[in-house]
């Protein structure tokens, strides 16, 4: 017997162990890629699933929520094909270009890779991994370093995704729209991993639509690593509405460059456990950064926003807010971590969550962290929870608004403050109409 | 015929204080009862409970209200049978447009009435009127529910809604406050607008000044939460002069 403390492994934990042995052969990528991912794996093994004794999955328990492991899902038949045509809905009416990566694999004869535009590529990443290129094979196109078990999970286990290159001084007028869908139709996990990188000066949208089959048991673990260059403009939405058992576990790493803006929005609004998290890099002076959140909870849901915003150099602005509402028995949970180097002087961050209860069994969880290193900033922070306003709801009432309408307006406005922010306007009103949508179905 | 509005001994209580103690008031349809009383009298009370804010426990007495009884509606029933009260402090709702609210509430009493919605442009045409008379930019409708709004600015969106609701009881409590001269006479110039021979008024105020501007037909003094004298309009003049010094004493 080996004398050292090993961790008692889950069944979810032998699983993966399983997982990783029969399938690594077949993974996309040579010799170098093969290696990063052992070393993923292996350092995977050795911390297991993330649990509440890890800091920055305090609040979720992966290794109690994650019961097993799914196998790899298969790669997509005709008729996965034919159910995912309605896939990424909520988006549909805006005509914007198409990627759907179908349970797992980017499925290019039903994307929309027509006329594109001067500058713009669009690649499988399980092609691209094949090919060995440096930029892939050093740590999967890592653009962002986080220590993070579930993202080594991925580094381990990613099959496919998209890689995307946006030229220097390019417009890409037409948002892309990643269309992520499970349609089972037996319980698998998909492990998907997509690089995005925009050049200095150019200007691009990127949506991602999360969604898969209602009291389907799968999995998602999904990462897209974003460089955004010099000067450049990225918008990015991702809208998670996965399947009402389903586990979606979404790491961003973004790399931001000098003087580019880059406006992030998280929007969850499904999925049984969600744990969305983003790593922030501010790498280049004069940039800004806005990183929003907005979760709609109901039921048991359980969804989780956790960010870390590193500001490396100088004279960088980030503004964060995140909110949630919360229903039922559901939970949110916002972890908000605002780092500052010695050398980022001038650094102004400012960062709010707000949480609204909606019954006296919803929980909220607020963990905002500042670590500052320079002297010269402005930084700050402020959390909120509470539940809808009585006062300003008998307002309503007395002019003729019946309670639950009453109600809807207040949410709605509570909502507006972070989706009323995208530039976007159809982007925008799709949102809202979502947020609607998910009042209606309070009843 | 059946009064508009019949208060009957009404007794309320907040938080196990009482503050309305045997209230009795009939309002007819066409009459402008104007309330005065000091501080702490249970005017603000009065409005509050006609209006069904939550929180006031009714212990007595009934409020019919065309004969039906107004203290088992909830407070949108109310509004719906035509109900309105002008707040003395109007609330602000960030992200909601003032016209999004109007539109809601609008639309909310005529689908309780079982009367056809309106259209957004023909309802934005029927605001805009109203606004145009009152002095509100069409700027204004566009912004969160009164938020940024000065005093003036609240008080007369406060009048904008009760023209566009079209209630049969206006409650307007201490509307004169917060407003300057000006501001006073265009929002009375919209109470006076609204004065109909189907259309009962409660005029809530501490001072006689407003009573300038709308003129009351009957005069009450409210004191220690009930009426303790009712008379004309020259009423409030004599308070104005003496004060509420004898009524306090009174009540005690």
């Amino acid at each position: 017997m080996n004398a050292g403390i090993r961790p008692i492994r889950t069944q979810a934990e032998l699983g993966l162990v399983d997982v990783y042995t029969t399938s690594r052969q077949g993974l996309p990528g040579g010799s170098d890629v093969a290696a990063v991912r052992a070393a993923a794996f292996n350092h995977f093994a050795l911390a297991g699933l993330p649990h509440p004794r890890i800091e920055a999955w305090r609040y979720t328990d992966l290794r109690r929520l994650m019961r097993d492991a799914k196998p790899l899902a298969a790669p997509p038949d005709a008729e996965a094909r034919a159910m995912a045509h309605d896939a990424g809905g909520v988006f549909a009416a805006l005509g914007f270009r198409r990627l759907v990566i179908l349970n797992g694999s980017f499925a290019t004869d039903i994307s929309d890779l027509a006329d594109l535009e001067a500058g713009l590529t669009i690649r499988s990443m399980a092609e691209a991994l094949a090919l060995d290129e440096p930029l892939l094979s050093q740590g999967l196109g890592t653009t962002v370093p986080a220590d993070d078990p579930a993202l080594a999970l991925n580094t381990a286990l990613a099959g496919d995704g998209v890689v995307i290159t946006v030229s220097p001084g390019a417009t890409i007028e037409r948002p892309v729209h990643l269309v992520f869908v499970n349609t089972g139709p037996t319980p698998a996990a998909m492990v998907t991993r997509s690089l995005v990188v925009v050049g200095g000066g150019a200007r691009a949208t990127f949506v991602e639509t999360h969604e898969g089959r209602d009291q389907l048991d799968y999995q998602i673990n999904t990462v897209l690593q974003l460089v955004v260059g010099d000067e450049a403009q990225v918008d990015h939405v991702k809208f998670t509405r996965e399947g009402s058992v389903a586990i979606h576990v979404g790491t961003l790493l973004a790399n931001i460059g000098a003087r580019a803006k880059f406006n992030e929005l998280g929007f969850i609004a499904g999925g049984a456990v969600v744990r969305n998290q983003l790593f922030v890099l501010l790498a280049g002076e004069g940039t800004e950064a806005n990183l929003r959140g907005l979760s709609l909870l109901a039921d048991r849901q359980h969804a989780d926003s956790t960010l870390a915003v590193d500001h490396a150099v100088a004279g960088s602005q980030s503004r964060e807010i995140f909110k949630a509402v919360v229903d039922d028995e559901a939970r949110a949970v916002f972890q908000g971590k605002i780092t500052v180097r010695p050398q980022a002087q001038k650094t102004d961050a400012k960062m709010m969550s707000r949480a609204l209860l909606l019954s006296d069994r919803a929980e909220a969880d607020c963990k905002p962290e500042l670590e500052i290193f320079a002297d010269d900033v402005q930084c700050g922070h402020g959390a909120t929870t509470g539940t809808l306003d009585d006062q300003l709801k008998f307002y309503l009432m007395a002019r003729g608004i019946p309670d639950k309408e009453a109600e809807a307006l207040l949410i709605q406005a509570f909502a507006a403050e972070v989706v009323g922010a995208i530039e976007h306007e159809g982007v925008r009103d799709a949102l809202m109409d979502a947020t609607v949508a998910w009042l209606g179905q309070r009843g | 015929m059946t009064p508009l509005l019949e208060i009957r001994n009404l007794q309320a209580e907040i938080g196990g204080r009482k503050i309305l103690n045997g209230l009795d008031l009939t309002v007819n349809a066409g009459e402008i009862h104007a309330i005065m009383g000091p501080n702490g009298a249970g005017k603000s009370t009065l409005s509050y409970v006609l209006a069904g804010k939550p929180g006031y426990e009714i212990i007595g007495g009934e409020v019919l209200f065309r004969g039906e009884d107004l203290l088992a509606m909830s407070p949108d029933e109310r509004a719906a049978k035509g109900v309105f009260l002008a707040f003395q402090y109007p609330l602000e709702i960030p992200g909601v447009a003032t016209v999004t609210f109007l539109r809601t509430a609008f639309n909310a009493q005529r689908r309780k009435r079982g009367q056809e919605e309106l259209t957004s442009p023909d309802l934005l045409k029927r605001v805009r009127e109203i606004a145009r008379k009152l002095g509100i930019d069409a700027e204004m409708l566009r912004r969160p529910l009164n938020v940024g709004f000065s005093g003036g600015e609240k008080k007369r969106n406060e009048t904008l809604q009760m023209a566009l609701l079209e209630p049969l009881l206006c409650v307007l409590d201490e509307t004169d406050s917060g407003l300057d001269i000006d501001a006073l006479k265009i929002v009375a110039n919209g109470v006076n607008q609204l004065r109909s021979s189907e259309r009962g008024m409660i005029v809530i105020t501490h001072y006689q000044r407003l009573l300038d501007y709308i003129v009351p037909d009957v005069v009450h003094v409210l004191s220690a939460g009930r009426i303790v004298r009712t008379g004309g309009k020259e009423l409030a003049l004599e308070l104005e002069a003496t004060g509420y010094a004898q009524y306090q004493n009174e009540a005690a």
